[in-house]
């Protein structure tokens, strides 16, 4: 059992979560993510870790309603005890001192790119984050990401906060002016492969959080196999960060819609599907360049 | 009884399910002798004075004795016997290979049927269960040694409980929320029911074992705080790492997925109750399985109860070469699997959006036997053929996960990252740190692993009584 310390509301069904998890908390490193099941009944689902706290031992994700676990979630309170919690899985992000770097979030993996934003930062980085939404009020850990960023871009479709546009484009102008030393993204699938292609004719090393369908989290399944540069991986314990130049996005995308055929029984099941789903219905800034081309 | 009206009785044969209910069905295939046959199965075992199935026996059940017990009608006094090196009867009666263990060599089997030993042993443990006889309680007092163990499959276990019977304080750690390993996520029900392993897990909490669950050690906390956290030892059995894959074309087609994730979703969590169940499980109309092993046979056993049109064993070397269990082998095509043996995919055809919808396969033919003695496989020129299949299970192993490696320093492995071991003692490189199971190499069977588990027991409480 987990206990949720405290539970806030950022945006319309995006919740900030406080867990209790010490051991957690203790090892967690950025980058790294935790898998839960809400019930006796639930999915394991993998959540990235957007905060960690060693000294009050939690941890803080951040849960945007898309399948059953993550509706479950937004329907619970304070004091309230999460089943099962596994971490922190994954490989830690690489942080050193690589001059400037740019981060990028979408929606709600803008609370991905905090936790790695502040570790760079304190790493001596120039952090540099450009987080967009579909609107004001979809936007979430502004204060935060200010708190730990040189400089923060917030873009959002419909120019209702920030500037209107895509993420990628600040990005571009950053990459043109010369100063970029890396580029992180997180956010949907979309995105984040548009950023890929967005830096590649720069040759800036660009890395990208991914979260594949995934069972035990810890390498037992494979069911989270990307093919990155040619070889699988298992975004559970070879990633789950992957250089974006060399991801099959392709690829990926078809396996998150593994569950389709699922998906059409009972319209509530899969996450991963729902999240696919809402990104091509309801692009966030920069979220999808697909639809938007289309 | 002498000996010669002895070997006059034929051996009992274990009663099954019939094939085409138990097909639709998880029920136990295997039914159990009951107290007549069982007695009378027990009067055929002639008490050798040299017993060589105690010797093929990995954990050195005392067979004859718990065998005459049986035939005595003293079946409290059989399942007492057995405890005394074995604490998962009721698992090892179903899913041991006796065939190449103890039944192998058993005198009686020489000139006829050996004795039914395995299913011997799983009436009494059933009988144990069935009246709920008291688990012993720990006699000896309390070492006031605590006693880490990674890992809570059949080697984890079974370290576990001989641990707290000899007075040490054990916490199991385990990755998972439910405890029991493989012999949860991955054997099935119709042929280890999950209320037998949670029965037996429920024993070692009664003997006063802890259990960590949701702790994956090397991340959720390191060997190295345990050892610093007044853990005199540490027993390490993570089971067998991460599926292999061919490296093929086509392999992450959406409905090709490793046996571990199929039987993980089916069994742990319950994916066959979607959706009140929350996991789903892709399962298309044509299924292949790709492998020959138990696991392989435990993948298409459990999609055939699925219902799917046709489930197919694709298998590259020929039945005789197969390491599953002929039990398994024999159940699967009673419930209907096919098997194209001598047959090996390579590659995988699949839709626009990403599904696969066939595989290429190439026939097969035997060569000189290889490095584990089999005939070696040979592609057959010529003899590419296209099978149509909308799911892929693929079951050809396993390969070390590093994870412990990589979090431990001065933990050292070998070959295919298995780790380095003390012949005698089962300790590893780092003092206090020992290891069995799957993560030591050896044959990957369940009752393997526990006899590794025994031993380390053994090894561990003469470790942290010197020091």
């Amino acid at each position: 059992m987990a206990k949720i310390l405290v539970k806030e509301t950022l945006a319309p069904n995006t919740h900030y979560f406080r867990i209790d998890a010490p051991l957690v908390a203790r090892h967690a490193k950025a980058g790294q993510f935790v898998i839960l099941r809400v019930d006796e009944l639930g999915e394991r689902v993998p959540f990235t870790i957007a905060d960690i706290d060693p000294v009050e031992g939690s941890i803080t994700l951040v849960i945007q309603e898309v399948g059953e676990t993550t509706r479950q979630m937004g329907a619970m309170k304070s004091g309230d005890d999460i089943r099962d919690l596994l971490g922190p899985l994954g490989m830690p992000s690489e942080i050193e001192n690589f001059g400037t770097v740019v981060l990028l979030g979408g929606g709600f993996g803008i609370a991905a790119i905090h936790v790695l934003a502040k570790a760079l930062h304190e790493a001596g980085n120039r952090v540099v984050s450009i987080i967009g939404s579909r609107n004001k009020d979809l936007l979430i850990m502004e204060k935060e990401m200010r708190a730990v960023s040189d400089e923060v871009i917030v873009m959002s479709d419909d120019g209702s906060i920030g500037r209107q546009g895509l993420v990628t484009e600040p990005l571009k102008e950053m990459l043109d002016a010369g100063t970029v030393d890396r580029v992180c993204a997180v956010g949907p699938i979309p995105m984040m492969r548009a950023v890929g292609e967005v830096t590649r004719p720069y040759g800036v090393k660009t890395i990208v959080s991914l979260n594949p369908v995934m069972v035990d989290g810890t390498g037992m399944c494979g069911g989270c196999r990307v093919e990155v540069g040619g070889k699988t991986l298992f975004a559970c314990v070879d990633g789950p960060e992957f250089d974006a130049h060399e991801t099959n996005f392709k690829e990926l995308i078809h396996r998150t819609r593994m569950f389709r055929p699922m998906e059409q029984r009972d319209p509530d099941s899969c996450r991963m599907l729902q999240q696919a789903d809402v990104v091509s219905q309801k692009p966030a800034a920069g979220a999808d360049h697909e639809s938007r081309e289309s | 009884m002498n000996v010669s009206e002895r070997l006059k009785i034929q051996r009992h044969e274990v009663p099954a399910l019939d094939a085409h209910h138990r097909a639709q069905c998880f029920e136990e295939v295997a039914v159990g002798f009951d107290e007549k046959t069982a007695r009378a199965e027990a009067d055929r075992c002639i008490q050798c004075k040299r017993p060589l199935c105690m010797e093929g026996c990995p954990v050195s059940i005392d067979i004859p004795g718990f065998i005459r017990k049986i035939s005595e009608g003293d079946f409290p006094g059989a399942i007492e016997r057995i405890r005394t090196t074995n604490s998962l009867p009721s698992i090892c009666g179903r899913v041991c290979p006796q065939e190449n263990q103890c039944e192998r060599v058993c005198v009686v089997g020489k000139k006829g049927e050996p004795v039914a030993i395995g299913a011997l042993e799983r009436f009494v443990a059933d009988f144990e269960r069935r009246y709920s006889l008291p688990v012993e309680g720990v006699k000896v007092k309390p070492s006031g040694r605590k006693v880490a163990v990674v890992g809570s499959g059949p080697a984890g276990l079974t370290a576990a409980g001989h641990l707290a019977q000899l007075g040490h304080a054990v916490t199991v750690f385990e990755a998972f929320h439910e405890a029991g390993g493989v012999l949860i996520y991955g054997i099935p029900e119709f042929r280890l029911p999950k209320a037998i392993v949670q029965e037996e897990v429920t024993k070692l909490r009664t003997m006063g074992v802890e259990f960590a669950l949701n702790t994956l050690v090397g991340r959720t906390i390191t060997i190295d705080e345990l050892l610093a956290d007044n853990y005199s030892a540490v027993f390490l059995a993570p089971g067998a790492g991460t599926p292999m894959f061919m490296n093929i074309p086509g392999e992450n087609l959406n409905g090709v997925c490793s046996a571990n994730e199929f039987l993980t979703r089916v069994n742990l969590m319950k994916a066959f109750d979607f959706p009140r169940q929350q996991t789903p499980v892709y399962l298309g109309q044509r299924i292949a399985v790709v492998g020959g092993g138990n696991t392989a046979m435990d993948a298409a056993r459990t999609a055939r109860r699925m219902g799917p049109d046709k489930v197919y064993i694709v298998y590259r070397r020929s039945e005789n070469e197969m390491p599953a269990r002929r039990e398994e082998v024999h159940h699967a095509q009673e419930e209907g699997v096919e098997f194209l043996t001598l047959t090996a995919p390579t590659q995988y055809i699949g839709t626009e959006d990403g599904w696969v919808t066939a595989m290429e396969c190439q026939r097969m033919e035997l060569s000189e036997p290889d490095a584990s003695g089999r005939r070696r496989p040979v592609p057959v020129v010529g003899s590419e053929f296209t099978l149509e299949v909308d799911t892929v299970i693929v079951a050809i192993g396993a390969k070390t996960n590093d994870l412990l490696l990589h979090t431990t320093p001065g933990l050292e492995a070998e070959r295919k990252g298995y780790l380095t071991l003390d012949k005698a003692t089962g300790m590893t490189s780092r003092p206090g740190v020992f290891a069995g199971g799957d993560i030591a190499g050896g044959e990957a069977t369940v009752i393997a692993a526990m006899g590794d588990g025994r031993r380390a027991a053994i090894s561990i409480d003469e470790y942290v009584k010197e020091k």
